[in-house]
């Protein structure tokens, strides 16, 4: 007979995950219910599966490559550059609003009714920037294609089109996710409003970093 | 005894008043599991009748099957397939059944319905990307079935949807022009909505858990579900890139599976250098790991079901088979080569993925033993339920051991395509999923339903689907060990014929084990609206869904939180039941 005792049930910490960055990307209090702490691990989990889709087509990028005779290097359009800048850039304009608005939060007096109206310039530059991004991909394309290379020219030139679509796309969704973003700010200061916003910042930054690593690869292989 | 505080009323969204809002876009888990269980109960059937027709086509290729005409007056004639048209119904049997039954049924149905409950949540943690998830499903459904309407029919090239017979488009034959299309759109789409329900799983079981509700106090099969979620959301995020380079080799002419030179039907292809491999890894990358999509939620509800019915817990505790189905999860990702020893590959790579393939035999193993260590000695209460779950113990077990054989190169290059793999994957994969998702019905049915199924027709049922099943894939490991290639429409080879009789056999069991799924079918439908009542907890279980009324209300636990004391399998204890709730606090003694 064997007797087991068990310890009175330990109340679940909250923040439940301590996320990698959370503590650097957002106010730590921006997680402390267990729907905002959700909505972290939500869009950790979300980057997770954006990287595997790119994963699976950089691996694809590298087998076909070494598998085949028929791959043309092509000269990448110089507008990616400036592109690039632009991009890390709204990074830094949305990290200002960020920060802004948790200072909102964490006001010793508590919560204010309505968030700091300076960081709405800043969010509104990063939809700007976003946008400026999006077209200034849309011009790499029409370089691209003034030099001869089109979708199916050659493999190295359907992987430009494909990866630079991919990643287009979710920056679409990003800025979908920040006008939202900018519609919900407007009405309420609350921690929930504060982990939302950091979790379009996670997401923000991460279409940042994945640009810079896909444009590497396409420095590297194409 | 249900410990509850009463904390404040959290729930993010109040229960929906307008029929479209309750029944059709619902916001609540449980409508959603409902729905995916649903549809998965119309996959299954319209899988399992293509699978009579198919069958019937083995066995007297050149009988009429009356109606068949109608369905596709180009690919039955007169009601006489084609070959092309059995290689049609052969793909969409296969993905119909993969995807939109052993994916949707164990995983997202139940998961649906029961993680929130069995973690003490009111819900998923994004409701509106759960509605989502299940409506995007319901689309990629859509989609694949309108391929059965198109001109050419479906498409031909099976479940994994090889290149380059998928990716040269209509000059490679019937249904690979729209048909093809609309299976690569459908899988697309599939994909994305097994992605939202992955990342709603993680997050809720991450963050939502009860007061007392640690990782280690959740039932077995949340953790079944919360591993299948973490693979999915790899496995989809793999397929959904892998489907769109093959819609574009299709549509846009591009030739990232297509190789240069290839002649179609007199025609040189207009493609340059692709890599009918690279779709070959894509997709497999994907592929197996959706075998263990399949799977492992299965494993997860035989091993919560079971200690409800030995009335003891599982042999070495939770541990030993979370450690199991984590280690199964992982090396999924390893082992994808050994789908394809046969396909051209570096011979040396076979080996790099046969040591793996032979390694993830040892979780699985252990898991199984402890299934079997456990009955040992256990006083079993007989149920349908019970017994569905020792049915999934048996196939898994006959479909594993011939797993050994071809997890080696050497034996697999002799086996490889024939009918010993289909025996395979039947026994390990489909049978074993369906018998999880029968087990998951019989005991879950009360609470989604509130009513009991009626038992005397379950193990009838189990009985004639248990036999059934052992006649119609048992046969084909000698179809197989004999040569009889799969994927063949007819058999006029000298050495075939003589296999005809087996195969008139497996038709024949295989329709009568169809058949015996309407008892099924009626007992469900039945209990729905006549069943009698079920209680709160009619199998004494001790898990939180058993803590709440059959059905549990919009919130799951009456505007409370419950409180977790207890591991989730306290069986055999000492006490006035043998048996301690999640809920009860207090010390446990066991006998």
């Amino acid at each position: 007979m064997a007797s087991t005792t068990y310890p009175p049930a330990r109340p679940v910490a909250k923040p439940v995950m301590a996320m990698p960055g959370a503590r650097a990307l957002g106010d730590q209090r921006a997680v402390a219910t267990p729907q905002a702490a959700a909505t972290q691990t939500g869009i950790w989990v979300c980057v997770c599966a954006i990287f595997m889709c790119f994963a699976a087509l950089i691996s694809a990028l590298v087998v076909r490559e070494g598998a085949s005779t028929d791959w043309r290097h092509l000269a990448l359009p110089r507008i990616l550059y400036f592109n690039t800048l632009v991009l890390m850039l709204s990074s830094y304009t949305l990290e200002v609003c960020r920060h802004r608005f948790a200072a909102s939060v964490r006001q010793e007096a508590g919560p204010s009714e309505t968030p700091r109206p300076d960081l709405f310039p800043w969010l509104y530059a990063t939809i700007l920037l976003g946008s400026i991004f999006v077209v200034g991909q849309y011009l790499a394309w029409r370089a691209l294609e003034a030099s001869g290379f089109y979708l199916a020219t050659n493999p190295s030139s359907s992987f430009f089109y494909v990866l630079t679509a991919m990643h287009g796309l979710h920056v679409l969704g990003g800025m979908a996710g920040l006008i939202y973003m900018a519609r919900r700010l407007a009405r309420s200061v609350s921690i929930k409003q504060a982990s939302a916003l950091g979790a379009t910042a996670v997401y923000w930054h991460f279409m940042g970093f994945l640009w810079i690593f896909l444009f590497l690869v396409m420095a590297i292989r194409l | 005894m249900s410990d509850t505080s009463a904390q404040p009323e959290v729930h993010h969204h109040g229960p929906p008043q307008a029929f479209i809002r309750k029944y059709v876009f619902s916001l609540d888990h449980k409508v959603i599991g409902l729905q995916y269980y649903g549809l998965a109960l119309v996959a299954v059937f319209i899988g399992m009748v293509l699978s009579w027709l198919f069958r019937i086509h083995l066995g007297w290729a050149n009988m009429a099957i009356p109606g068949l005409q109608l369905l596709s007056p180009n690919g039955a004639p007169g009601g006489v397939m084609t070959p092309e048209y059995y290689l049609s119904l052969l793909t969409m049997h296969g993905t119909i059944m993969v995807f939109f039954v052993l994916t949707n049924a164990p995983f997202a149905g139940f998961g649906n319905y029961f993680l929130p409950i069995q973690i003490g949540a009111e819900d998923m943690a994004f409701p509106r990307f759960n509605m989502m998830s299940f409506w995007t499903t319901f689309v990629a459904f859509l989609v694949l079935m309108a391929a059965f309407f198109v001109h050419d029919g479906p498409p031909i090239s099976g479940w994994t949807a090889y290149a380059t017979l998928s990716s040269v488009g209509k000059a490679a034959g019937p249904g690979e022009a729209l048909g093809q299309d609309l299976w690569i759109v459908s899988i697309g789409f599939f994909c994305i909505g097994q992605l939202l329900g992955s990342l709603n799983f993680i997050a809720t079981t991450l963050d939502l858990r009860t007061k007392g509700m640690k990782l280690a106090r959740m039932p077995l099969s949340t953790w079944a579900w919360f591993i299948t979620a973490c693979i999915g959301l790899l496995a989809f995020a793999d397929l959904l890139p892998g489907a769109i380079l093959l819609l574009l080799d299709r549509t846009a002419g591009t030739s990232f599976f297509s190789p240069a030179g290839l002649v179609v039907g007199d025609v040189v292809q207009p493609h340059s250098g692709g890599s009918p491999l690279l779709w070959q890894h894509l997709f497999w990358f994907f592929g197996h790991p959706e075998v263990y999509i399949a799977i492992i939620p299965a494993f997860g509800i035989v091993a919560h079901i079971l200690p409800a019915f030995m009335r003891k817990p599982m042999l070495g505790g939770m541990r030993v088979m979370i450690g199991c189905m984590t280690a199964a999860a992982f090396l999924s990702y390893m082992v994808w080569g050994h789908h394809m020893f046969v396909s051209g590959m570096n011979p040396f790579s076979a080996i790099t993925f046969s040591v793996p393939t032979l390694i993830i035999t040892i979780p699985f193993t252990v898991a199984t033993l402890i299934f079997l260590g456990s009955i040992y000695g256990a006083n079993l209460r007989f149920t349908s339920a019970s017994l569905f779950s020792l049915g999934f113990i048996s196939v898994f077990i006959s479909g594993g051991i011939s797993g050994f054989f071809l997890a080696q190169p050497s034996i697999d290059v002799y086996v490889h395509a024939t009918y010993f793999v289909v025996a395979h994957f039947h026994f390990v994969m489909a049978v074993a999923a369906i018998f999880g998702i029968f087990a998951g019905s019989y005991f879950w049915m009360p609470k989604m339903v509130g009513r009991m199924m009626n038992e005397t027709l379950g193990k009838l049922h189990f009985w004639l689907t248990f036999i059934g099943v052992y006649c119609i894939f048992m046969p084909m490991h000698y179809l197989g060990l004999a040569g009889n290639v799969r994927r063949y429409a007819a058999f006029t080879d000298n050495y075939m014929i003589p296999l005809i009789p087996v195969h008139k056999f497996i038709t024949i069991a295989a329709l009568l084990t169809g058949a015996a799924q309407l008892i099924f079918l009626y007992n469900l439908f039945h209990t729905r609206f006549w069943g009698p009542i079920a209680p709160e907890n009619p199998w004494e279980a001790t898990s939180l869904e058993w803590s709440t009324p059959s059905p549990p209300p919009f919130d799951n636990f009456g505007g409370k939180h419950p409180v977790v004391y207890q591991d989730p399998y306290e069986y055999g204890v000492e006490g006035p039941q043998d048996y301690v709730m999640q809920t009860a606090p207090g010390k446990v003694t066991a006998t």
